[in-house]
């Protein structure tokens, strides 16, 4: 026990001497979460739109006006003709263009109906759809205002109730992503490439010539790394309640110990990595190359991963980042207990046992 | 020019050597661009609906029936008690909750008027709020339907509710693809992501395992170090390109409109300020580690701020301004300029000075940096 004390102690001091990696690791998540905090977000705001209005009469004008009094658009051009539109758009300026028909009150009024064009630069078909839709909905928020008074008979209301997130801030959405991203990268880079260095730099001789055993050295090797990863997590956290306001309405003791495991698991997944490379340069390219856009993109966190076919799904599986964030949701958002996220809990049990046996098996005690 | 031809022949040697690295350098990039280009659907349908129906009446049925009949929706369940519906929305069985509560039909003839409830999983807000708007959306056309069957029934004069009628067209991309959209992005990051990395670890690998001491006392120049490390990655950098051109083309049929030669000659010069920026990395630290995480920090955040996962547009001002500092941005934009809009060279003059610019401004400064002498 006291060999190995002192074996989390060399290591400790590996990593505080180096200062300049130090300041990053509690740097970068503070860094990156405030930046992404505030910038990452699929809420539309200011979206430069054209308004090609061929009736400028009571009812175009006070929709105009209610399209326009959100925060989700702004006027960049009043066009005057069709001939305008695909000149508007090629410049890149102006993502969508609504277009009213001529005499357009006159028809809502007598006709019943009067019809307006949405037309939306779909380069971007993420975007253009959420626009469309927005526009849509702002539409139809008009028309149920304008039949209000008339006491239709036979009147359905929906009364809807926003739950977890009544004011439908993405932040809300992101943060357990970034918690995530930064836990999975930082966590496998480490551990991967302090094990690598030590094979690279000769040192891992000394080490394996020991009377530690093999289990002991890389437990040794995990400790240290498992008390920074978790002091980053517990700042992003803080971070996101009390700047970012994302509720916990869960036990606190609970979200802890599942980001204890989820901390663990890439730490796990460093050393796997380590055992199999010889050199620095191949851990991190595979720890990097290999970790960072699959946990960005096929985690959910900023793609839903029910849109995705099948195959891609399937896929998700494997990507541990993918439990966490349900996991996470669930415990901050939703105030879940274990008995809702059992699963997704044991899911990342079995990844880092998993992880554990296979870098154990793997670990060779002999050098070439 | 000898000395120069002598470097870059013993860092091709290095890399072609390294068994482990150039699976990682070469397969890894293209599988990815396979795989990941399927997964930026943003495109909300098939929202899980879970239906709970207290009146079970003809009414309620075939409102129902209308829903699941939109394509919006597909049905998660079915159940009686609103407990059920808040221990669905809990464990993520379900996006949307509608109750109807007991008397439904009754009250809408009766009294004219009813109420049902909808209760959305609100957490990923933007799909929240097409969730509600796509219920309230069928909820009234239902609504309309049977208003006016009621009334020819009843044989009433029609009431007379306006509505604002909205068609939508989709231009340049009517079929909603987004992989046209996504292709040539994420080609961008990975090859970034290589060239930063390597070039990032290139020159520190050699400080930490002490040969950098055997080229600095030899009579090469500090341009000739730079240049003879740089090149090998260069041509790395831009093979990787080609191939995944060749994956947009073949795999995603991704239109190349513009002119190719152009598309490799903002490449040529992109490439050359991505390895700058990883080589000027690692002449500032000691070890790979560092290395890496300072690549590591920017490249998250230039990624994630390219906008090609959510729009520079949404982004508070600030941040916008951040991304004007942004190397992939500009990649990103001249990449789909030229292959999906075919901007020529005049198009793309702005993006192309401030690449030149950064390249020759980030090259100039590791040049400076490296020193001979410790």
């Amino acid at each position: 026990m006291k060999r190995f004390r002192a074996f989390v102690i060399k290591e400790f001091y590996h990593i505080s001497r180096d200062r300049r990696t130090l300041l990053i690791l509690f740097g970068m998540p503070i860094a990156q979460i405030m930046l992404f905090g505030f910038a990452i977000t699929t809420e539309i705001r200011n979206a430069n739109i054209g308004i090609l209005d061929l009736a400028h009469d009571e009812h175009s004008q006070i929709l105009k006006d209610k399209i326009l009094a959100t925060d989700y658009f702004l006027l960049s051009k009043e066009l005057h003709s069709e001939s305008q539109l695909e000149a508007s758009f090629r410049d890149g300026t102006t993502k969508l263009v609504i277009v009213f028909e001529p005499k357009f009150s006159q028809n809502l009024e007598r006709n019943g109906t009067a019809n307006i064009q949405i037309i939306a630069d779909a380069t971007d078909p993420n975007t253009a759809n959420t626009l469309v839709n927005y526009v849509g909905a702002i539409t139809f928020d008009y028309t149920k205002q304008l039949n209000k008074d008339q006491n239709l008979p036979l009147q359905i209301d929906l009364e809807t109730r926003m739950r977890y997130n009544p004011e439908l801030k993405s932040v809300y959405y992101f943060v357990p992503g970034l918690i995530a991203i930064l836990l999975m990268l930082v966590s496998a880079m480490m551990t991967s490439i302090s094990i690598a260095r030590e094979k690279e730099l000769g040192t891992m001789e000394v080490l394996l010539a020991s009377p530690m055993r093999p289990y002991q050295i890389i437990l040794a090797k995990v400790v240290p790394y498992l008390i920074l990863s978790f002091l980053d997590a517990m700042i992003i956290l803080l971070l996101g309640k009390y700047v970012f306001h994302v509720p916990i309405m869960g036990s606190l003791g609970l979200l802890i110990g599942v980001m204890l495991i989820f901390i663990a698991l890439p730490l796990a997944l460093g050393i796997l990595i380590s055992t199999v490379v010889e050199t620095q340069q191949t851990a991190l390219l595979i720890s990097l190359m290999g970790l960072m856009l699959p946990t960005i993109l096929l985690s959910g966190f900023i793609f839903p991963i029910e849109n995705m076919p099948l195959p891609l799904r399937a896929i998700s599986h494997i990507i541990p980042a993918r439990w966490f964030i349900v996991a996470v949701k669930s415990i901050m958002l939703k105030g879940s207990g274990l008995l809702v996220i059992w699963k997704e809990v044991a899911i990342m049990c079995g990844f880092l046992l998993f992880f554990i046996v296979v870098s154990v098996r793997k670990f060779k005690i002999r050098l070439e | 020019m000898r000395t120069i031809a002598f470097l870059m022949r013993k860092e091709f040697l290095q890399i072609i050597r390294n068994k482990a690295i150039l699976p990682v350098i070469f397969l890894m990039p293209i599988i990815q661009l396979l795989i990941l280009s399927f997964a930026a659907d943003f495109e909300i349908r098939n929202l899980k609906l879970y239906w709970i129906d207290q009146d079970k009446s003809t009414s309620s049925d075939l409102l129902r029936q209308k829903l699941v009949g939109s394509g919006y929706f597909v049905l998660s369940g079915m159940g009686n008690n609103a407990m059920d519906g808040d221990a669905q929305l809990e464990d993520g069985t379900t996006d949307l909750v509608i109750v109807i509560p007991a008397h439904f039909e009754r009250d809408l003839i009766r009294e004219n008027s009813n109420s049902a409830q909808l209760i959305v999983n609100a957490i990923d807000g933007t799909k929240a709020g097409l969730g509600n708007y796509y219920v309230s959306q069928v909820v009234g056309e239902w609504n309309q339907e049977i208003r006016e069957k009621f009334e020819s029934r009843l044989g009433t004069s029609p009431s007379r509710p306006q509505i604002v009628q909205p068609t939508y067209s989709f231009w340049f991309n009517p079929a909603l693809n987004y992989k046209t959209f996504m292709v040539p992005g994420i080609l961008v990051l990975l090859i970034t992501m290589i060239g930063a990395f390597i070039a990032a670890m290139n020159v520190v690998r050699e400080k930490e395992l002490g040969t950098i001491e055997q080229i600095n006392v030899t009579p090469i120049k500090k341009y000739q170090f730079i240049l003879g490390k740089l090149t090998p990655l260069w041509i790395i950098g831009l093979i990787e390109f080609t191939l995944g051109l060749i994956v947009a083309k073949l795999v995603f049929s991704i239109p190349i409109l513009g002119s190719i030669f152009l598309l490799y000659l903002f490449a040529g010069v992109y490439m050359v300020m991505v390895l700058g920026m990883g080589m000027l990395i690692s002449t500032m630290t000691d070890t790979q580690q560092q290395a890496m995480f300072i690549a590591w920090f920017f490249l998250v955040i230039f990624i994630l701020m390219s906008g090609l996962f959510t729009p520079i547009e949404n982004m508070p001002d600030w941040a916008q301004k951040i991304t004007l500092v942004n190397p992939i941005r500009y990649f990103i934009e001249v990449v789909r300029m030229v292959m999906l809009k075919g901007a020529t060279f005049s198009d793309i003059s702005h993006q192309m000075i401030v690449i030149s610019a950064y390249a020759v401004a980030i090259n100039g400064l590791a040049v400076w940096r490296y020193k001979k002498v410790n």
